[in-house]
């Protein structure tokens, strides 16, 4: 795998740590929760290497 | 549990659902083998790696089937795959693999040059993930792959693709198309890897000729035609006639641009000894204005939008409501390859290829395609390759 593949799937990493971390904070806003969740789900099977 | 703690759950079970069964269908997509017969004529099957170490291990290696004849002679390679959402150019070159006999010199065949793209397709344009040619024992199941690369193999694209060696700048996007990354390089990315091994293959293999097998939308000019570098134009001008006079379908011939890099027919021309040939049959398929990505559309060329814009005369190919079905298309490359193979030993006696059991276009309209593929679970277990 290249460096900047490696580079990209951290700041992959990074992004669905954030998301998570939103989502788990969200009290109220039903949306707001729902759309951390579908944002989440292809950086997560791209984590997992499935596209 | 808090009212907002349940919504949570709930919210997490019903998205990791649809994730997982959106996964399953990728990783089965991603892993499904495809059972090869090696005909006859099959000598020796290598590794597209064994011209080029940088692919080993990856999932852009792939199968290259040599068909030897008794006589020697000159030699051809037929490339399908490069992109691998153009299936007519995998049904033909397994038709080839299949079902030739080779009398005299070599045919080598690459089924899918561009293996990462055939493990990749574009489900969010709704194009299906496999699909299926009937055939006297069963249905043979393929996987519906890309014009690119996967990103999962090549990642990421970049804002800019250079061109190597010329530094012509082309779309991001074709970063990860193997018919602009010729002449590639040894340790470049995974696309100019892939076509630096198959030009050390032509230089090694002695290849006389190459034929690079597409297909494209009736509504570009660059359909149903053969794209010829100049050292090939005289040979791809007999072609034309001698189809459209013998087997009644049209196919023009178009001259390659010395200014667009990285395509097979300008590159391999000018960087190697071979003399290449780029095949487009129409594919209805992959024309922007039709209706939903189907199965069906993807068998039979048959849209309704489509037929609507001919009668507008907004298409470069002839079209009526029978569409442009797959055994046409097929039929077209395979007579079409074998016409450039023909032609080619004429002139070059010492170099001549001669091939016989390969259907031509009026075998393919009267028994389908299906017709030539053989039943892997009757083969020798040896004689099945998976790709």
């Amino acid at each position: 795998m290249p460096p900047i593949m490696i580079v990209y799937y951290v700041i992959c990493l990074f992004i669905v740590g954030m998301l998570v971390w939103n989502f788990i904070r969200e009290k109220d806003d039903r949306q707001m929760m729902l759309l951390y969740l579908v944002v989440l789900v292809p950086l997560v099977l791209r984590i997992l290497r499935i596209h | 549990m808090s009212r907002s703690g349940a919504v949570k759950t709930l919210f997490v079970a019903v998205t990791a659902t649809v994730a997982a069964v959106a996964s399953a269908q990728f990783y089965q997509h991603r892993h499904h083998r495809l059972p090869i017969v090696a005909g006859p004529a099959v000598t020796r099957v290598a590794d597209l790696s064994e011209y080029g170490a940088g692919l080993k291990n990856t999932m852009a290696d792939t199968k290259v089937f040599f068909l030897e004849g008794k006589e020697p002679g000159g030699h051809v390679l037929i490339m399908a795959g490069t992109h691998a959402n153009e299936i007519d150019a995998l049904l033909s070159a397994l038709i080839f693999v299949e079902n030739a006999i080779v009398e005299k010199g070599t045919v080598i065949v690459i089924p899918q040059l561009n293996h990462s793209a055939s493990v990749y397709t574009r489900p969010g344009d709704g194009y299906p993930l496999f699909y299926g040619i009937q055939t006297p024992w069963g249905t043979k199941e393929f996987r519906f792959g890309d014009r690119g690369a996967s990103p999962l193999d090549q990642w990421p694209d970049p804002d800019v693709y250079v061109h190597y060696p010329d530094g012509q700048l082309l779309s991001f996007l074709d970063a990860r198309n193997t018919n602009r990354s010729w002449p590639g390089r040894p340790n470049g990315l995974l696309t100019e890897r892939v076509t630096a091994a198959v030009m050390r293959l032509l230089a090694e293999e002695h290849v006389d000729i190459a034929l690079d097998l597409h297909g494209a939308e009736t509504m570009f000019p660059v359909t149903n035609c053969i794209v010829a570098p100049e050292q090939s134009m005289r040979i791809a001008t007999m072609v034309s006639m001698t189809i459209t006079a013998m087997e009644g379908f049209e196919n023009h011939v178009e001259p390659s641009p010395k200014g667009f890099r990285g395509l097979s027919h300008r590159e391999i021309g000018d960087h190697s000894k071979t003399a290449p040939f780029l095949m487009e049959a129409p594919f209805p398929f992959l024309d922007q204005p039709t209706g939903p990505k189907t199965h069906d559309l993807l068998m039979t060329g048959r849209d309704p939008f489509l037929l609507s814009l001919a009668g507008q005369q907004k298409l470069f190919v002839p079209y009526d409501a029978s569409g442009w079905p797959v055994e046409r298309r097929v039929g077209q490359h395979c007579s079409v390859a074998l016409e450039i193979i023909s032609q080619y030993s004429r002139k070059h006696s010492d170099r001549a290829i001669r091939i016989s059991e390969v259907p031509r276009y009026a075998d393919l309209l009267r028994n389908g395609v299906g017709f030539y593929f053989h039943d892997p679970s009757k083969a020798k277990p040896t004689r099945v390759y998976f790709d």
